[in-house]
């Protein structure tokens, strides 16, 4: 809410389907592979070229339609969505238009204090259209057809958020959800997954705004910042006396605007009628089932799961599962160890490691078991904590195992009573005076002596016993 | 001995080493090069049908051939896609198109020893009933009115197919029919003509006219041939979704022209009083005729006849205006260059394709605009529907429907109506089995009093081509149709 102006915002996603081959011939789907390299006579609508729809890509979308808990139609069928542009070879799109593969469902995302369901109307297969080339020639445009007939879940939301973090966190849970299911590897900067976000502003009471759509988002920034500029620039055409004009608008990612592209009166007829050249797609419930029983653990019930076997704040679980990798890498080295301990250790020293580095989990150079050692070895207390530090941070540059490193640089925690106490002397003997403020009251250099300790152990000294011995003798 | 040879008959004297593939595939070139008045052919493989020829006498030297039929030339019309060979539909927009693959039609030709002899000319993306609207120009049909020299329509849009048959420029041609284009000029030319069960024979690598209606089929001098090639070219094809999983059947060795018991069906609605007398004539013949064999005749009604050719064009121009979007300049086929992309876009479908077609996308693109979709094309779908039920109905009560099949013989080329709707009416006898996906053919049954062929249609049920071969058979045993045009064009 912008004053006391209600946003409304719709998200329709597009998502890759995770496949070899593409929605209606086998054409590989390899992202970056030189232009116009996977191609077929059907991508490129040779004459008499007919689609033949790809099994898999069938099952990923029903797949798919589970995990946002939406139903399955039984019979779909597949339009022509029929327009001319250069990366379109067929002249048309073949989409679902009033028959989609899954209805309604929903999704439960995390606001500010508390959940949120977001509605979701639909979600249908169609293909994708090539990529025009404007930069590569001062005259012509190039087209690169790899793309071409890649399928592609539409999913369409229903009008259910109220704010850019709300928009961002139903599409970063849609995200997560394909990504469980390995229906879409959701990389948004590769183009896998991309949003038109629909915005309209309106008053309580008041009917609906006019909407508009800006598409291609492809970063959750971008999201937000887009739906920011543009609630803003209808709130003030309103308020200015001005009507919003329904309208389809591109994002500039350089000047952070939206700007028009397409009025309503422009827009395409397109002409959708049923693809003759397919039979409507009939499911067997049987099958559909078969595949509701392989479907795996979804974010919502791992974190519900993480709270409860590793106590994780409902916080923490969220950060967590969000990602599946990161869940996995988690559940990984929690097992048969202290939660809280992995919990700051992934969150904190790994995240921050891998956002330095600006990489995933899986490229992490510190395996699962590698981290469950380091764990380990302070648990048990060979290590401290401040040395664990330093340890990871070897291990991270250099990809050694921690026992390796704590082997090689003598690393191993002193917890010998008599070695400490012969650092401790030698600490307390050319300290006097300190010691002198020490028993005057001044109790707060225990710290002071137990940092020239740990210096002159390079470290390595338990804490607590160290602790035991300082207090030990001073307090004498 | 070597003229007017069927298919069986020119098998039996390779077999009996009377004519080497070669020798016969050398006539029939020479017949192509004499009949070149006749316009049949688009593109003439005068090499390459030699040297598979050659190939085919070598498989039979060395008996590893590939069928009983190895060797023998046909002629396909210029709607299926040709690996290597020129593939035009007729039109300037593809006026200079190659294809790198084969359909799976003539693929299944070639893997049982068939020779091309060549492309044959059609109507403009097989839109037409008079082969007229060629780019490459029209196809004279080898019959003429008695005492004229006034050349004929060979009727379309298989026109090239159904004249290269008649004239003998061919042994056996195939064409494509949605909505006549095989049967049509087959009853113009005094040929057979078979329309399959739509989803018997493959589409894939066929230039697409409207895919819900478009199927492939032979036109052949003998209803034996059509039985021969239907059996080559049919079967299941998991490259195009709508062919069907229906195991296929051995027509020929399964042909048994017994009517005994059949009854066949006479559709009321068929009937008109501005059919020509000769054809209402030969109609009752037919019926006297299979009565006398056994058969009996039932009149029937299939009411919804009169929507069929409506319906046919909604539905048809609808796909292919869809289906022909893709002829658009960007990468391959003809380009005119323009200022932008639009101007392209214009400039070369403007130039590329021909006027039937333009009207026929335009009438296409409008039934499937909003605010007009339901009028138009969900309405006709509706009424296809019904059109379909009319035919299941009858099917509970009889074996095969018995029709003309065209409401007129050939005309003269230069009498073709100016007004398109006229033209339309062509078709009105075939549509209806298209919009039903059940299989027809047209036979030719006696000449009228201008001396030009009529053709009668048999039409079954969905993939009961066995009984609709099987009639035709008894028919065609008995009546004996053996006229054949004089070869005027040759001087």
């Amino acid at each position: 809410m912008i004053n006391d102006w209600n946003l409304v915002i719709g998200i329709e996603i597009h998502a890759q389907v995770k496949s070899n081959s593409k929605l209606f011939s086998s054409s590989p789907t390899d992202f970056g592979s030189s232009p116009n390299s996977q191609v077929s006579l059907i991508d490129a609508a040779m004459p008499g070229m007919l689609p033949v729809i790809n099994s898999y890509c069938v099952e990923q979308a029903v797949r798919s339609g589970i995990g946002i808990n939406a139903k399955i139609n039984e019979k779909s069928i597949f339009d022509r969505k029929n327009y001319f542009y250069q990366d379109l070879p067929q002249g048309y799109q073949i989409s679902q238009y009033k028959d989609p593969i899954v209805g309604e469902g929903y999704i439960d995302i995390e606001t500010e204090n508390n959940q949120k369901r977001i509605g979701i109307e639909r979600l249908h297969l169609e293909q994708d259209a090539g990529k025009s080339l404007h930069d590569q020639d001062p005259k012509y445009t190039f087209v690169d057809l790899n793309r071409s007939g890649i399928a592609l879940m539409e999913i369409v939301s229903k009008p259910d958020m109220n704010s850019p973090k709300e928009a961002v966190n139903y599409v970063r849970k849609v995200r997560s959800i394909l990504r469980y299911l390995d229906t879409c590897d959701g990389n948004m900067e590769q183009g896998s997954l991309r949003a038109d976000v629909n915005v309209s502003v309106n008053k309580d009471g008041e009917a609906l705004g006019t909407r508009c759509e800006i598409k291609n988002l492809n970063s959750f920034k971008h999201i937000s910042s887009a739906i920011v500029y543009e609630s803003k620039r209808q709130i003030k055409l309103i308020d200015s006396g001005k009507r919003v004009d329904q309208e389809t608008r591109l994002y500039d990612i350089n000047s952070g605007e939206t700007r028009s592209m397409r009025s309503k009166e422009d827009a395409h007829d397109y002409r959708y009628f049923p693809d003759p050249d397919l039979l409507p797609l009939v499911l067997e419930k049987e099958w559909i089932e078969n595949i509701k029983k392989n479907i795996p653990e979804l974010p919502d019930e791992k974190k519900a799961r993480f709270v409860k076997e590793y106590s994780l704040s409902n916080y923490d679980a969220e950060v967590v599962v969000s990602d599946k990798a990161t869940s996995e890498y988690y559940e990984a080295v929690v097992k048969g160890r202290a939660p809280k301990l992995v919990t700051t250790w992934v969150t904190g020293e790994l995240f921050s490691v891998l956002n330095k580095k600006n990489i995933s989990i899986q490229d992490s150079p510190v395996s699962a078991d590698m981290m469950g050692e380091l764990l380990d070895n302070i648990e048990s207390g060979k290590i401290s904590n401040r040395l664990a530090k330093d340890i990871f941070e070897d291990m991270c540059e250099t990809g050694k195992n921690p026992n390796l490193i704590i082997e090689e640089k003598g690393l191993s925690q002193i917890s010998d009573e008599g070695e400490i106490e012969k650092l401790v002397d030698e600490v307390l003997n050319s300290n006097p005076e300190n010691i002198e403020k020490y028993k005057n009251g001044k109790t707060k250099l225990l710290g002071f002596f137990v940092g020239e300790v740990m210096k002159l152990s390079k470290g390595k000294a338990n804490p607590g016993t160290l602790n035991k011995l300082l207090k030990k003798k001073l307090d004498n | 001995m070597t003229e007017n040879l069927t298919i069986k008959q020119a098998s039996d004297l390779l077999k009996n080493k009377e004519l080497s593939s070669k020798e016969l595939t050398e006539l029939y070139l020479k017949n192509i090069t004499e009949g070149k008045e006749l316009n049949c052919y688009n593109y003439v493989l005068e090499e390459s049908s030699l040297s598979e020829a050659v190939k085919s006498d070598e498989r039979r030297a060395s008996n590893s051939l590939k069928s009983d039929f190895d060797g023998v030339p046909i002629g396909i019309k210029d709607l299926f896609c040709t690996k290597g060979t020129l593939t035009t539909a007729s039109s300037k927009i593809l006026s200079d198109f190659i294809p790198t693959y084969e359909s799976t039609v003539t693929q299944k030709c070639k893997d049982s020893g068939l020779i091309s002899l060549g492309k044959l000319n059609c109507d403009e993306f097989a839109m037409g009933s008079t082969n007229k609207t060629s780019y490459f120009g029209p196809v004279k049909n080898p019959w003429k009115l008695k005492d004229s020299k006034a050349d004929l329509v060979p009727g379309g849009s298989s026109g090239g197919s159904a004249a290269a048959v008649a004239g003998d420029l061919c042994i056996a041609s195939l064409g494509t029919d949605t909505g006549g284009s095989i049967r049509q000029p087959a009853s113009f030319t005094g040929t057979v003509g078979l329309k399959p069960s739509y989803g018997r024979v493959s589409r894939w690598g066929i230039v697409a006219f409207a895919s819900s209606l478009d199927q492939a089929g032979p036109i052949t001098k003998t209803v034996d041939d059509a039985a021969i090639l239907l059996d080559i070219i049919s079967g299941h094809d998991n490259k195009d979704s709508t062919s069907s999983i229906k195991e296929k059947e051995n027509y020929s060795q399964n042909m048994n022209s017994n009517v005994k018991g059949m009854k066949v069906g006479v559709p009321k609605e068929f009937m008109s009083d501005d059919l020509p007398k000769s054809t209402l004539k030969a109609w009752d013949a037919c019926k006297d005729l299979l009565k006398s064999n056994g058969a009996e005749i039932i009149n029937i009604s299939l009411p919804h006849t009169m929507s069929a050719l409506p319906t046919y064009y909604i539905i048809a121009p609808a796909e292919a205006s869809s289906n022909l979007a893709r002829y658009d300049g960007v990468r391959y086929g003809l380009r005119e260059q323009g200022e932008n992309l639009i101007d392209m876009y214009e400039k070369t479908r403007s130039e590329g394709f021909g006027d039937e077609v333009k009207r026929r996308i335009l009438i296409g693109t409008y039934v499937l605009s909003s605010g007009y979709y339901d009028a138009y094309y969900l309405k006709a779908q509706k009424v296809r529907s019904l059109i379909k039920d009319d035919f299941n109905k009858a099917f509970n009560d009889v074996d095969a429907i018995l029709t003309p099949s065209t409401p007129s013989t050939a005309f003269e080329i230069a009498n073709e109506p100016n007004d398109p709707v006229q033209n339309y009416f062509n078709d009105i006898f075939t549509v209806p089995v298209n919009l039903a996906g059940i299989p027809g053919i047209s036979i030719p049954f006696s000449n009228d009093e201008k001396n030009l062929p009529i053709g009668l249609q048999l039409i079954t049920n969905s993939f009961e081509e066995q009984k609709l071969l099987n009639i035709a058979k008894n028919i065609e045993e008995t009546v004996q149709y053996k006229a054949t045009p004089e070869k005027w064009w040759i001087t």
